[in-house]
């Protein structure tokens, strides 16, 4: 099992530890994950996410290369800015979705999921022409500081204020003196930022943030929270919304897909697109227990699909799920069922995300 | 260190057992509902229903995952708790006060010396 450098931070904390990916990560401090999610929401929340993979993309012609393996559109993406994309198969299904980082004319940074950092650099590699790709996941810690309080808090102890980075802007900066990379990106719902540090950089940063914003609400988040507070932003987890069989269009991606562009896999999504897909991913609320992975969903006794996440929000107070069902089952409103251990329990058609930036915690 | 009061009986399995009279206030212990998590669902058995001693007496779940509770005892459910039902977190918060589950009758007492005392279930957690 991989430890993460903030592995010591978090057996001193009493974290439980479970193991992700390959990763002995934690899932949750002694507060509790319906806490720490509020405690995010509320103020904010403090990840080690020095699992994820980063993969640098270099060369002139690294933005064109890239832009015909990513949905989005990558050419078009100004120095200091991130989009968010998909890596596509040819038949259009998702081999990841990844957040790219443009840092100079010809620099990239993809930063993927860590179950999937082999797949993909092996995926990129073989297609990428006339650019250089880089797997920098060993050397590279990631600290994500979440929520309405994260980027004063950051702002005390970077070494220029980080609240005029934009929505998705990505600067270099140096926080508690460690060189970083921050990003005003996450997975939670909330405004933020993501700090790329180097490995041995990554306890300092940890430190510094969690002192800074400790009289102000700032608690450690483990991927318990994660989980929850990416499901009321309806922020898609790959393995569970999304896979290689998956469409972008069905899995409500579409809008990450530039279709006046070609790239890998783009005709098979113009299609679906096109004829409307068979199936879609709705939010469901869900009324008698927590409707988990892999549950059946059925309409009129009869099974149209499957949940492929579920949880209770402790933010909208409700169980949730996300599930696929056939497109005319879709409407928000229509009432569906989900079968958990043995009883169908009804479950409605919910409009996503469950709860939006700004709601009331 | 879990809370463990005396006077009340214990599962192997993490439930607890008041005895009042023919009847026993049942509910999960404190080490459980630590280990469990955020208590987010309570799913309890019908008025009327006859638990049998270590069969299924309902579900509790978490953020995290669903756990089985099983009857520490056999009895008739006389009762169970609605306002457990409504705030699930009571049993994080009192789990051997509000965040009880169910009052049954008593089938069989003799089943009461299989279970474990205060000081037998912090050895048996302990142990765990």
């Amino acid at each position: 099992m991989r430890l993460t450098p903030l592995h010591e931070e978090h057996l001193a904390l009493g974290a439980t530890m479970v193991p992700f990916a390959g990763w002995d990560m934690p899932i949750q401090y002694p507060s509790g994950i319906v806490s720490e999610h509020r405690a995010t929401r509320a103020a904010a929340g403090l990840f080690d996410l020095s699992h994820m993979g980063e993969l640098w993309v270099r060369g002139d012609g690294a933005p064109a290369a890239l832009d015909r393996l990513v949905s989005s559109d990558i050419q078009g993406l100004a120095v200091g800015h991130a989009r968010y994309g998909l890596l596509t198969n040819q038949s259009g299904g998702i081999v990841d979705d990844v957040i790219v980082y443009r840092t100079a004319p010809g620099e990239l940074l993809v930063v993927v999921n860590a179950a999937n950092v082999e797949k993909d650099l092996a995926h990129l590699t073989e297609r990428l022409t006339g650019a250089a790709i880089t797997d920098a996941s060993a050397e590279t810690a990631l600290v994500a500081i979440q929520g309405p309080r994260a980027l004063a808090i950051s702002g005390r102890v970077a070494d220029a204020p980080l609240d005029d980075l934009a929505s998705f802007g990505v600067r270099r900066t140096a926080v508690a003196g460690v060189e970083c990379l921050a990003a005003r990106t996450g997975y939670t719902g909330e405004d933020g930022l993501e700090l790329f540090t180097p490995w041995g950089g990554a306890p300092t940063v940890w430190h510094a943030l969690l002192d800074a914003g400790a009289g102000e609400g700032l608690v450690p988040v483990g991927l318990g929270a994660r989980d929850t507070l990416r499901l009321e932003a309806r922020l898609p987890l790959y393995g569970n919304e999304i896979d290689e069989a998956t469409s972008p269009i069905e899995a409500g991606l579409g809008w990450a897909c530039a279709l006046d562009k070609p790239f890998l896999g783009r005709d098979e999504i113009a299609r679906v697109k096109a004829e409307g897909p068979d199936r879609r991913l709705v939010g469901l609320i869900v009324d008698g227990g927590v409707a988990r992975h892999a549950f059946p969903v059925l309409s009129d006794g009869v099974e149209i699909g499957r949940v492929t996440s579920g949880t209770y929000g402790p933010s909208v107070q409700k169980n949730i799920a996300l599930a696929y069902v056939p497109s005319d089952r879709a409407k928000p409103g229509t009432v569906l069922a989900v079968r958990i251990r043995g009883r169908d329990v009804p479950a409605t058609v919910a409009r996503t995300p469950f709860r939006r930036k700004g709601e009331a915690a | 260190m879990s809370d463990i009061p005396e006077g009340l009986k214990y599962s192997r399995e993490h439930e607890w057992v008041r005895v009042e009279g023919d009847a026993a206030i049942l509910g999960i212990t404190d080490y459980a509902q630590s280990h469990l998590g955020d208590v987010v669902y309570v799913e309890l058995p019908e008025v009327g229903v006859k638990l049998k001693q270590n069969g299924a007496l309902g579900v509790v779940e978490s953020v995290k995952a669903a756990s089985d509770v099983y009857a520490p005892v056999s009895g008739e459910v006389l009762e169970r708790n609605a306002k457990v039902i409504e705030s699930p977190e009571l049993v994080n918060r009192a789990p051997y006060g509000e965040g009880w589950l169910l009052r049954v009758k008593l089938a069989d007492p003799a089943e009461l010396p299989s279970l474990l005392d205060a000081a037998g279930y912090r050895d048996h957690t302990a142990d765990g």
